[in-house]
């Protein structure tokens, strides 16, 4: 046999394990945290001294940057809990399984916490279309499914998923809010829309629309995360004359729009969803982006007066009592992450767990679980209260509009709420946002 | 007789499923049906490069078509899952008939970019037209067992029961076609396509009904995979899923269908099992992600060097068995091979 085609095999074999890899890309996993003793168990999960619950993340893969982050920050938040008395002398321990955001792989992955780890419950699932694939073999099994990481409406379906319960700040609220502060303070200019062509975004313009009146849109444009190429709808948002452009984008595409807007000479006002203006992720993204462009720009510089909103608190503002508590704890059990948007959402979303599991009881069944938050859980690090009721499984409420200025978000006016509802008023926020308990326990 | 073999281990298969399912857990069950989506999907493409010479980094795409067409038959018709899985499989075929065409006109790399090409384009469509695909999110399939099983009957069991059987009658077909003069003269164009032509063979016709029968057992894989997962989205072909099921393909040893239940069970159980470990001993977690990637791809590396004719090769090795007929190393693949036919001939007489 010819040498040359002797090669081929490895060769073969070698090309599709560095696909593979690069496919894979690369991120983090989990740490477990304690051991277990006798067990006088309440419901699967549960035993005396430990509450097992699970979680599907995006540990590698397209979504793993920024996102892999999140679980890792949760579980430093448990593991202060657990160095603390733990939950009623139970120690929480936090399984999360890679999914690589995809669908098929999260089904197994929940499959195999469910009916293998036999977890309590499960936890800031993260994605729409992964957690999607879940939702109902979860709601068929009666298993808790806890605080979704992601803004879809869909979680706030009790007669169809009593289990189920979203947490962020869903996506209609936040362009309601959004499309309220642009009503109030941009009438009459020209307004364009760039957004996600998913539930994502459509969800966000959703509540623009109700919002900002349908006269003063002068152009829609929509990308999907597959397409890196924006520049034919910055032409198009160009050519429009919109003067504000409102983005529901992830970050990596708002900083694709700020860069082809750039290289237009088309520099509108940006107004844009939380989602994707973390500053110190788009900042660095920006940069990173350029860079590949052969130009070199300040990160800082560019996202400098982006108009956004944040439900939680503003991570400059070190001041406030829970950025002081979560930066404790970040710094004791999670140091090697940055302390940015992802860490923070991590945390904040574990304390909204401890705050529901004490309220389940001595000793809770999964049922004790969906019932206790269907009874209403009090405001937490958010800046506005909770919709939880037995009617109601959207969680946040309401947000506040902050300005990015030298790389933080400036928080600026009150808090508004409303409802996910075409109707709904869009109003400041009188109650007052709560301090972190000293203790740092719910 | 060999049919009457094939049955004969195909029922003795049979019950050793059955035996499987009833005494290990559920999550058992559910990997069993994973397992038997990728035997599906890895015995097609085994058949399609081990005995035709044709290569195919295209096969999760068949994969989705046969999920999609799954999803929207259910969906708009409401078709029972016994008739989904066959009219997944014909559409898929068809697919596969019409790239087929395509393919018998390419070799080598140029076949393997094509397909490729088609692994990286079609999922994509889903997302272009979310009106008809759903988009990001895909579309649900409903699997309930049925009612004569009674109301607690595990789904995953039934699960496991519907792939694996399907898998099984898979198995029992292409190890028939193998067998058959279709097979033979597969092999034939495989090993010199000048010598088949003058013997008589249509070769392009019968390189065309390679990538049918391929595409056929991808696009029943894809509605095993829609069954077992009940969802269908783009996120689930992405090119890895094509690349793994050729990874099978090679470990498992190429031609082999005991070698594609060989490679189904590493791509499936590897992972997971490097998972659990990785986690349970605590790694730190940037590496521990990373781990069960890493394993495979040693995995990978071990068995082609060890077994140069993947595991089944290894393991008929070790019971001093000659390598299976059908079954050859990829690196013999002459329409693999760049050069035309006529000076294949030369450099065959120099070996």
């Amino acid at each position: 046999m010819n040498r040359s085609h002797r090669l081929r095999v490895p060769a073969i074999a070698a090309a599709a394990v560095a696909a593979a890899m690069v496919a894979a890309g690369c991120g983090s996993s989990s740490s477990p945290s304690s051991s277990s003793g006798a067990a006088t168990a309440s419901a699967p999960g549960v035993t005396a001294t430990q509450i097992l619950i699970g979680s599907h993340q995006p540990l590698t893969g397209p979504a793993a940057p920024g996102y892999s982050e999140i679980a890792p920050a949760s579980n430093a938040y448990f593991q202060y809990v657990n160095a603390h008395g733990g939950v009623n002398g139970r120690k929480i321990k936090y399984t999360y399984l890679d999914d690589g955001y995809d669908p098929a792989k999260t089904v197994s992955d929940v499959h195999q916490l469910v009916l293998q780890n036999n977890v309590y419950a499960i936890f800031d699932g993260l994605g729409t279309p992964t957690h999607l694939a879940t939702v109902s073999f979860l709601n068929s099994q009666k298993v808790p499914d806890v605080f979704v990481a992601s803004g879809c409406d869909c979680w706030n379906d009790p007669s169809k998923y009593p289990q189920t319960f979203g947490w962020q700040l869903d996506y209609i609220r936040e362009g309601k809010i959004l499309g309220a502060y642009i009503k109030q303070h941009f009438a009459g200019k020209k307004i364009g829309y760039f957004f996600q062509n998913d539930e994502f975004g459509q969800d966000g313009v959703k509540g623009l629309d109700y919002e900002i009146p349908h006269s003063q849109v002068v152009s829609r444009q929509s990308y999907v995360p597959t397409n890196v190429n924006v520049g034919p709808q910055v032409a198009a948002l160009k050519a429009s004359g919109a003067q504000v452009v409102v983005s529901f984008a992830i970050p990596a595409f708002n900083a694709l729009l700020k860069l082809a807007s750039l290289k237009l000479g088309f520099s509108p006002t940006l107004v844009a969803s939380s989602v994707g203006t973390d500053p110190m992720t788009l900042g660095g993204l920006l940069e990173a982006f350029a860079k590949k462009g052969g130009a070199t720009v300040s990160g800082n510089a560019l996202t400098q007066g982006i108009i956004t909103d944040g439900y939680l608190p503003t991570l400059g503002d070190t001041g406030n009592s829970w950025i002081a508590l979560f930066k404790k704890v970040h710094d004791q059990y999670d140091a090697k992450a940055p302390f940015d948007g992802n860490v923070l959402y991590g945390e904040a979303v574990a304390y909204a767990f401890v705050q529901a599991m004490m309220k389940a009881g001595k000793n809770p069944t999964r049922a004790d679980l969906v019932s206790a938050i269907n009874g209403g859980l009090p405001q937490g690090p958010a800046v506005a209260p909770y919709a939880y009721s037995a009617s109601n499984h959207s969680g946040t409420t309401g947000a506040y509009i902050g300005v990015i200025k030298k790389g933080v978000v400036a928080k600026q006016g009150p808090v508004y709420v409303t409802d996910a509802t075409p109707t709904g008023a869009v109003t400041a926020y009188t109650g007052s946002e709560q301090a972190a308990p000293g203790s740092g326990m719910p | 007789m060999t049919l009457a073999r094939h049955v004969g281990g195909a029922l003795v298969a049979a019950v050793a499923v059955w035996a499987l399912s009833v005494s290990l857990g559920s999550f058992r069950d559910y990997q069993m049906a994973d397992i038997a989506v990728y035997v599906v999907a890895i015995a097609g493409l085994t058949v399609l490069i081990g005995l035709s010479g044709q290569i195919s980094l295209g096969n999760g795409a068949f994969m989705a078509v046969g999920a999609y067409a799954t999803a929207l038959l259910q969906m708009h018709l409401n078709w029972p899952l016994w008739a989904l899985f066959p009219a997944s499989a014909v559409i898929a075929a068809a697919f596969g008939a019409a790239v087929g065409v395509a393919a018998a006109r390419l070799r080598g790399p140029y076949l393997a970019g094509a397909t490729l090409m088609l692994a990286v384009a079609l999922p994509t469509l889903a997302t272009q037209f979310p009106g008809v695909f759903g988009g990001d999110q895909g579309l649900p399939v409903t699997v309930i067992p049925p009612a004569a099983l009674g109301a607690a009957f595990p789904l995953t069991r039934w699960l496991a029961w519907v792939n694996a059987g399907t898998a099984l009658i898979v198995l029992v077909l292409l190890a028939n076609l193998a067998r058959s003069r279709i097979g033979r003269s597969w092999q034939a164009i495989r090993d010199d396509e000048t010598a088949a032509a003058l013997a008589g063979l249509n070769v392009a016709g019968l390189r065309i009904l390679a990538f049918v029968v391929s595409a056929a057992c991808a696009g029943l894989a894809g509605a095993m995979l829609a069954a077992y997962s009940s969802q269908v989205s783009p996120g689930s072909f992405t090119l890895t899923l094509s690349i793994a099921l050729l990874t099978g393909a090679v470990i498992g040893g190429l031609g082999s269908l005991a070698g594609a239940l060989w490679g189904s069970l590493v791509v499936v159980l590897v992972p997971t099992y490097v998972t659990n470990v990785a986690t349970s001993h605590g790694l730190s977690s940037t590496v521990a992600a990373n781990i069960p990637v890493a394993a495979y791809g040693v995995v990978l590396i071990v068995v082609i060097l060890v077994f140069p004719d993947g595991i089944q090769g290894g393991v008929r090795r070790l019971f001093g068995l000659p390598p299976p007929t059908a079954a050859v190393p990829l690196a013999r693949l002459n329409s693999l091979r760049r050069r035309p036919p006529s000076s294949e001939h030369q450099e065959e007489g120099t070996t």
